[in-house]
């Protein structure tokens, strides 16, 4: 053996040191993209850096961003949900029907998550049980969603939610922190530790890199994946309930796209859309990034389609981007 | 014979047409007239249009969800067009859109070539891209039917043996993509990427430049449809057709044409389409609420693709008599 350092004992055990993995890694990249984003807001206009300014912004992205934790774990686990916003849309027009039989808000809110359930459970049992592909189940009921709501509602709204119902978008827990906010900060780390530290997380790792394997390993995949939507479901549901609250009416055409937002945000977290991989905090920053984007384009005046555009180029940028730097220092090398 | 028939999946599709015209004829019996057909086979050619460069797309393992923006975009460029220069002659802005929409699909198209980009990935960026740019080019400004020339906007109602241009040129392109799927090697390299890209591979077919081809099919007809939607309602504006893209998708999925890749047909494709433009039309004949039309377009989805899985499991053939046993 000339090549001492390749035999097998010498085998490292991890490629990298634990310093460098995490320099290289895309969460750093997108720490940096968002300070810079962070810098180049607060020397664009002087009323970025305002504590309630900055409160107010994060209305932008917190509601998205509950979905998107639990997209994340689906979209890890190899699947889609792009029904998502449709599930906003009925939950939110069964609590607007209840309201106008005089349902109160812990019934309300219960409605909220249930409607959400009952929609996790139908895209659950038809990707699990039946064994259809997410993709095409998710289009379907998407329509079919926000078709119901669109039969109970066609072109009227539902309003006259009562005021202690509008606490969940409109109210502060803490000084500048509303409630929505602090939602967002104990659901990201409910959903790290679920992912990163649980069975369940490993377990859903496992079935996006090789789902046959992971059934022979003992995972039950067809049950975690049931969870899964399950979980989504409620986590539309849930961020029905908010922005419901946030804007006191309910339109069929509530949060409508929202899906493919949901879904730029989980991607330009760094989760592979094949799924396998992925991280929490990678989704937490994209929400963040997505969220500053949104607010300093909104001072600037710049209309909300031109932040989509760079949504977008975003999107596809940082994807392309590594891919064309590997290659790049590849032929360098050569 | 029969057994045989009824597990062909465009047979079953012209069946639950049948059936579907039959149970709205018992409430409306004036909508089974061949006049009356011809409206909802009008009606449906956009979608016709685009289905079929959805399905060369989906038949390849990819999805194009960027077609609507990139109808939006092509149209507003085509109505453009015509406004500053309503001398131009019509079939130059038809050409015009259809580049323009060409170009885009190569931009889809050189991003999961090139790149390897997944393609709902690439699609989803330029989804919002195509539809910014509108805004960017016209400010939010809608074009309306007294800035387009008559000629503009009369070209898809012109009659031609009783038929419109519109119903025609759908019907043009069900024939070219006919022959492109069934009769070159374009066509046929579709099916083998999506069917085993590993196999295609060792065949000699280049499945990344395929991908590109496809997007490009799919970005042209998007752009001639652009035209087509533009003169056809007289307006364009950014929101055009907003939504549609999973309109195309489900029209497919209809059609049987696997999101999986490898399996559909051109048949198939026209057959979904008018599944939902005959559900479309005979809503509001039969006083159904047109907004149930989303809840059951969505309805038809799911019983359509638990029905097609279903077919599909079975075509697996047994190699080994022992893995049956397992």
């Amino acid at each position: 053996m000339t090549d001492a350092h390749l035999s097998p004992r010498n085998i490292p055990d991890r490629l990298q040191g634990r310093g460098a993995r995490i320099l290289k890694s895309w969460e750093s990249l997108l720490l940096v993209v968002a300070i810079a984003i962070f810098l180049g807001n607060s020397l664009a206009s002087p009323y970025f850096l305002d504590p309630w300014n900055l409160s107010d912004a994060t209305f932008n992205f917190t509601e998205k961003a509950m979905i998107a934790f639990a997209m994340a774990l689906v979209i890890i686990s190899g699947e889609i949900d792009l029904s998502v916003a449709s599930i906003i849309a009925l939950a939110s027009t069964a609590m607007g029907y209840a309201v106008q039989l005089g349902v109160d808000t812990p019934a309300l809110v219960a409605i909220g998550l249930g409607v959400g359930l009952v929609c996790g459970t139908v895209n659950g049992l038809l990707i699990t049980g039946l064994g259809l592909p997410s993709i095409v189940v998710t289009i379907g009921t998407m329509s079919l969603f926000r078709g119901l709501s669109f039969i109970v509602l066609g072109d009227q709204a539902f309003t006259g939610y009562p005021e202690s119902f509008a606490w969940f978008g409109q109210g502060y827990v803490w000084w500048v922190f509303s409630f929505e906010f602090t939602l967002f900060v104990l659901l990201a780390i409910i959903y790290g530790v679920l992912l990163h530290k649980t069975n369940f997380g490993r377990a859903v790792y496992a079935i996006g890199n090789n789902q046959t394997a992971a059934l022979f390993s003992g995972v039950r995949v067809a049950r975690v994946k049931f969870i899964l939507f399950l979980l989504t479901g409620l986590m539309a549901g849930l961020a029905s309930i908010c922005l419901t609250s946030r804007l006191g009416s309910t339109r069929p055409s509530i949060a409508l796209g929202w899906e493919l937002e949901v879904v730029t945000m989980v991607v330009l977290g760094g989760v592979n859309i094949l799924g396998g991989s992925g991280t929490i905090p990678g989704v937490v920053l994209a929400a963040l990034i997505m969220g500053m984007v949104t607010f300093g384009f909104g001072l600037l005046n710049v209309p909300g389609i031109v932040m989509s555009i760079f949504i977008g180029l975003l999107l596809i940028s940082v994807i392309a981007l590594p891919i064309l730097w590997q290659r790049a220092r590849r032929r360098l090398a050569h | 014979m029969m057994a045989k028939l009824l597990k062909n999946r465009e047979i079953l599709l012209v069946v639950a047409i049948i059936a579907l015209v039959a149970l709205i004829a018992l409430r409306f019996p004036a909508f089974v007239t061949p006049a009356s057909f011809a409206r909802v086979y009008n009606d449906t050619s956009i979608l016709i249009i685009l289905a079929l460069g959805q399905m060369a797309v989906i038949l390849t393992r990819c999805i194009d969800l960027s077609m609507a923006a990139n109808l939006a975009l092509s149209g507003m460029v085509a109505a453009m067009l015509n406004t500053a220069f309503p001398g131009l002659p019509i079939p130059f802005i038809i050409l015009t859109a259809m580049a323009l929409g060409g170009l885009l699909g190569m931009v889809n198209g050189t991003l999961v070539w090139k790149l390897n980009i997944p393609p709902i990935v690439v699609t989803l960026g330029t989804l919002t891209i195509y539809r910014g740019l509108i805004f960017l080019l016209t400010d939010g400004k809608w074009i309306n039917a007294h800035e387009m020339s008559d000629a503009f906007k009369a070209l898809p109602r012109l009659g031609l043996a009783g038929v419109p241009v519109l119903s025609w040129l759908s019907l043009l392109m069900i024939a070219l993509m006919f022959l492109v799927m069934g009769r070159t090697p374009l066509g046929r390299a579709f099916y083998a990427v999506g069917g085993n890209p590993h196999a295609a591979v060792y065949t000699g077919i280049d499945v990344g430049r395929t991908r590109f081809f496809a997007y490009c099919l799919s970005g042209t007809l998007a752009g001639l449809s652009g035209y087509l939607w533009v003169s056809r309602y007289a307006v364009a504006y950014v929101d055009i057709a907003a939504g549609f893209e999973l309109d195309i998708i489900a029209a497919c999925v209809i059609g049987g044409i696997s999101i999986a890749g490898g399996i559909g047909s051109v048949a198939g494709a026209v057959l979904g389409a008018l599944f939902l433009g005959v559900i479309k039309n005979a809503l509001p004949v039969i006083n159904i609420s047109p907004f149930a039309q989303m809840a059951i377009s969505g309805t038809v989805i799911i019983i359509a693709v638990a029905v097609n899985a279903r077919a599909e499991k079975r075509k697996g053939r047994v190699i080994l008599r022992k893995a049956e046993a397992v």
